[in-house]
């Protein structure tokens, strides 16, 4: 099976590590993963804060370097959510038929990681080893744009030497949002702080979360605390095995 | 107050930023409303289940759709065909009410609204009128409009006499008064009741039970004195001309019973065509809103009715930027909204800002989208920041008993916010957005800005930076800029090692 990257702008300058241990463990599972060097962002910085019409560039972009590909895989809920959810939006903004039915075309085959894993590769068990007491927060987009449902827990729970605990108010959103995390900077401060107090509360060592966004906010604000827990993407769980642990990047 | 404003309470309000920022900093407003919400949250939740589990789950449910689902998809429904034709589902509304004795009024919008009501106490000489609790006359200032006319209006709601009696305002659909507690609640009655009526009690403690009691005794006496009254209405049944209140103490049987006069203020989306499409709302409403299966009383009135309730009855249709938002492709979804306010109660936005920070009697997500569409955008910036008071985690989306999708409109009228401004002023925030969408479109543009991130983390990580940065690193660390972006690491190694 040949699948495609879209490594998503943030891996992409500040995270490589995230993208790197998508390749990794893909490849593990028998998955020919190609990354398009054409790709861009996905928009969805744009499309929330309202820029439309700047977006359509990007959709169009998109739509040219992924159509050819079987499958998308995205290590971020909220990227895979907006192109699934908000590229017909754009699409329909400027006014381009074939635009919106080439992005209806493509958007059905991009699956967020954990998606791909469970219901196109049809795994939970990923062979993954990870000695570490790890918390799970569930994103807002992959939990309720995507609906992944406990498709992560499942991949984690099958981590050999993982030690999953639960995450109090594990559903409430870690307030950074976007363009949000900068124009409503206090309140999502005051998110951001709540759900590290819940984090910091369950003992773990590792936070771990399908996006790379929430991470680096609360990541951000745990060694602000030096609390002593660090951030990691379930790509670089899932990826981690006995001989390679994979841990922030260097 | 102009045409279309929506109401004179909130007047001169700061944008949501500044707002919240104040509230933030408020610690027994956040832990009061924490409290409160946590509570609100954990009743609604056991009720959603509990109709979940009423209905065995079959073949006869093949795309899963439970109890509670299909409810909210029938109550979706409703709203939405009584909207499509709204304008025939409102002439037999008023044509029903006419025949039964009932004189119906059309307000296009706040001050017309206001003038209704002020010249029908002006007819009857009252100096006071009773008011059970409603959403719409506060979004039309009606307490305010008539004070000038010389008429003080009374809210017999608790936690409205709360806010009113202290001077305040509300804070939250159902619950108006969620950010005070009991201990100033019991010194706002000791303060304020003796100015304008019965005292509260010499040595009132702050037991809910003492506070109810002393409100009871102070309401009471306005009850027995006022000749008028002033209503809303939840919902309003086309078919028989039926006007529906529903609500927790009894108060507002009080006001419609017990007054000659009935006036109410009742915005256009209220209207249902029948009794059945009323049944899934009523059953929705209660489990949303305050969290019980049903909600204590639910009062009905039918025009008038000889030798029962009010002799005299009017109602008031008001529109106030409902046909603007109707005429809102992705907005008009909002004017399902029944104002339950279980989306803000699971707001994790709301709980911290508490409503104040939005600056209208309708605060929240459904205050986010409800605000800019009924006033329009792009004319006030207090209004054009409502759409951007949310990360779009899209949990008001998912308890909202009518499914609108709060995070889509909030897109969209963000859309509308940067439509309107486009080709005026240049914001620095729309030279940085066309910057990176030019940027982000170009690959080898893209791989230039990832250098040029790297330098700038290491400049910012260094203490220089640019003001803007000050949000970010003002809580919270930067990453580290790794070594070199994925990109880069994949023309190195196509993906090989590390
Ligand atoms: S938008 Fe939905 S959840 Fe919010 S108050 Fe209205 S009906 Fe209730």
């Amino acid at each position: 099976m040949r699948v495609a990257l879209l490594v998503t702008c943030l891996n992409d300058a500040l995270r490589p590590g995230t993208g790197q241990a998508v390749v990794s463990l893909l490849r593990r599972l028998g998955v020919d993963v190609d990354f398009p060097l054409a790709q861009t962002c996905c928009g969805q910085p744009l499309v929330n804060t309202g820029y439309l019409d700047e977006a359509v560039p990007l959709v169009r972009s998109f739509v040219r370097t992924f159509e050819s590909h079987d499958a998308v895989v995205v290590p971020s809920g909220s990227c895979a959510g907006s192109v699934r959810h908000q590229h017909a939006l754009v699409a329909r903004r400027a006014g381009d038929p074939g635009l919106a039915t080439a992005v209806e075309e493509v958007s059905s085959r991009v699956h967020e990681l954990s998606e791909l894993l469970v219901d196109v590769l049809g795994v939970t068990d990923v062979g993954a080893y990870y000695p570490h007491t790890v918390t799970y927060h569930p994103t807002c987009h992959s939990l309720r744009m995507l609906g992944v449902g406990d498709r992560p827990r499942r991949l984690l729970e099958a981590v050999r030497g993982l030690r999953l605990v639960d995450l109090p108010a594990a559903e409430e959103c870690c307030g950074f949002g976007g363009t949000f995390a900068l124009k409503n900077a206090d309140t999502s401060v005051a998110m951001g702080f709540d759900k590290v107090r819940h984090v910091r509360g369950t003992g773990a060592e590792v936070l771990v979360a399908g996006d790379t966004s929430c991470l680096t906010h609360l990541g951000g604000m745990l060694t602000r605390q030096r609390a002593g827990v660090r951030v990691a993407h379930l790509a670089q769980v899932l990826a981690s095995t006995e001989g390679d642990v994979w841990g922030e990047p260097a | 107050m102009g045409g279309a404003g929506v109401t004179g309470t909130f007047v001169g309000m700061p944008t949501f930023p500044v707002a919240a920022r104040r509230a933030l900093g408020d610690a027994q407003l956040r832990h009061n409303l924490g409290q409160a919400t946590a509570t609100i949250r954990a009743k609604r939740q056991r009720l959603v289940e509990e109709v979940d589990a009423a209905v065995p789950t079959s073949a006869a449910d093949p795309q899963g759709l439970g109890g509670w689902e299909a409810l909210r998809r029938a109550g979706a429904a409703v709203k939405e065909a009584a909207l499509r034709s709204l304008p025939e589902h409102l002439e037999r509304l008023e044509a029903e009410l006419v025949a039964n004795g009932a004189t119906v009024h059309w307000a296009r919008d706040a001050a017309e609204a206001c003038s209704v009501v002020a010249a029908v106490a002006r007819a009857h000489g009252v100096r006071e009128v009773v008011k059970v609790k409603s959403m719409v006359t506060q979004e039309i200032g009606l307490n305010e409009a008539l004070e000038a006319e010389g008429v003080a209006a009374w809210e017999t709601d608790l936690a409205e006499l709360i806010v009113q009696l202290d001077e305040d305002l509300p804070s939250h659909i159902l619950v108006p008064a969620i950010h005070r507690n009991r201990a100033e609640v019991r010194e706002i009655f000791l303060r304020r009741m003796k100015e304008v009526g019965r005292a509260a009690p010499d040595g009132l403690g702050d037991e809910p039970a003492a506070l109810a009691a002393a409100a009871r005794s102070h309401l009471r006496e306005k009850f027995l004195s006022a000749r008028m009254a002033v209503s809303g209405a939840n919902f309003a049944v086309a078919e028989t001309g039926t006007l529906v209140v529903v609500e927790s103490e009894g108060n507002g049987r009080m006001c419609l019973t017990l007054p000659e006069v009935l006036v109410s203020v009742v915005g256009i989306e209220k209207v249902v065509p029948t009794w059945e499409q009323l049944d899934p709302m009523l059953r929705l409403l209660p489990r949303s809103s305050t969290g019980e299966r049903m909600n204590p009383y639910t009062s009905t009135w039918s025009g008038t009715a000889a030798g029962d309730g009010p002799g005299e009855v009017h109602v008031v249709l008001l529109d106030n930027g409902r046909t603007r938002a109707l005429a809102d492709e992705v907005g008009r979804q909002a004017l399902r909204c029944i104002r339950c306010s279980a989306c803000l109660n699971v707001c994790p936005v709301y709980e911290r800002t508490g409503g104040h920070a939005y600056g209208s009697v309708y605060p929240g997500p459904i205050g986010a989208i409800l605000n800019p569409l009924l006033n329009g955008v792009g004319h006030d910036d207090q209004v054009d920041s409502l759409p951007y008071a949310s990360t779009l985690c899209g949990a008001c989306f998912e308890v909202c008993p009518v499914r609108i999708d709060i995070p889509s409109v909030l897109v969209d009228q963000r859309a509308q916010v940067v439509d309107a401004h486009r080709g005026r002023r240049r914001s620095g925030e729309a030279v940085v957005m066309r910057l990176a969408a030019a940027t982000l479109a170009d690959e080898g543009r893209l791989g230039f800005a990832e250098r040029f991130t790297g330098v700038g983390l290491r400049a910012a990580r260094r203490g220089a930076g640019w003001p803007g940065l000050r949000r970010w690193t003002g809580a919270r660390d930067l990453p580290r800029p790794p070594r070199e972006s994925f990109r880069a690491w994949w023309r190195r190694t196509g993906g090989g090692t590390r």
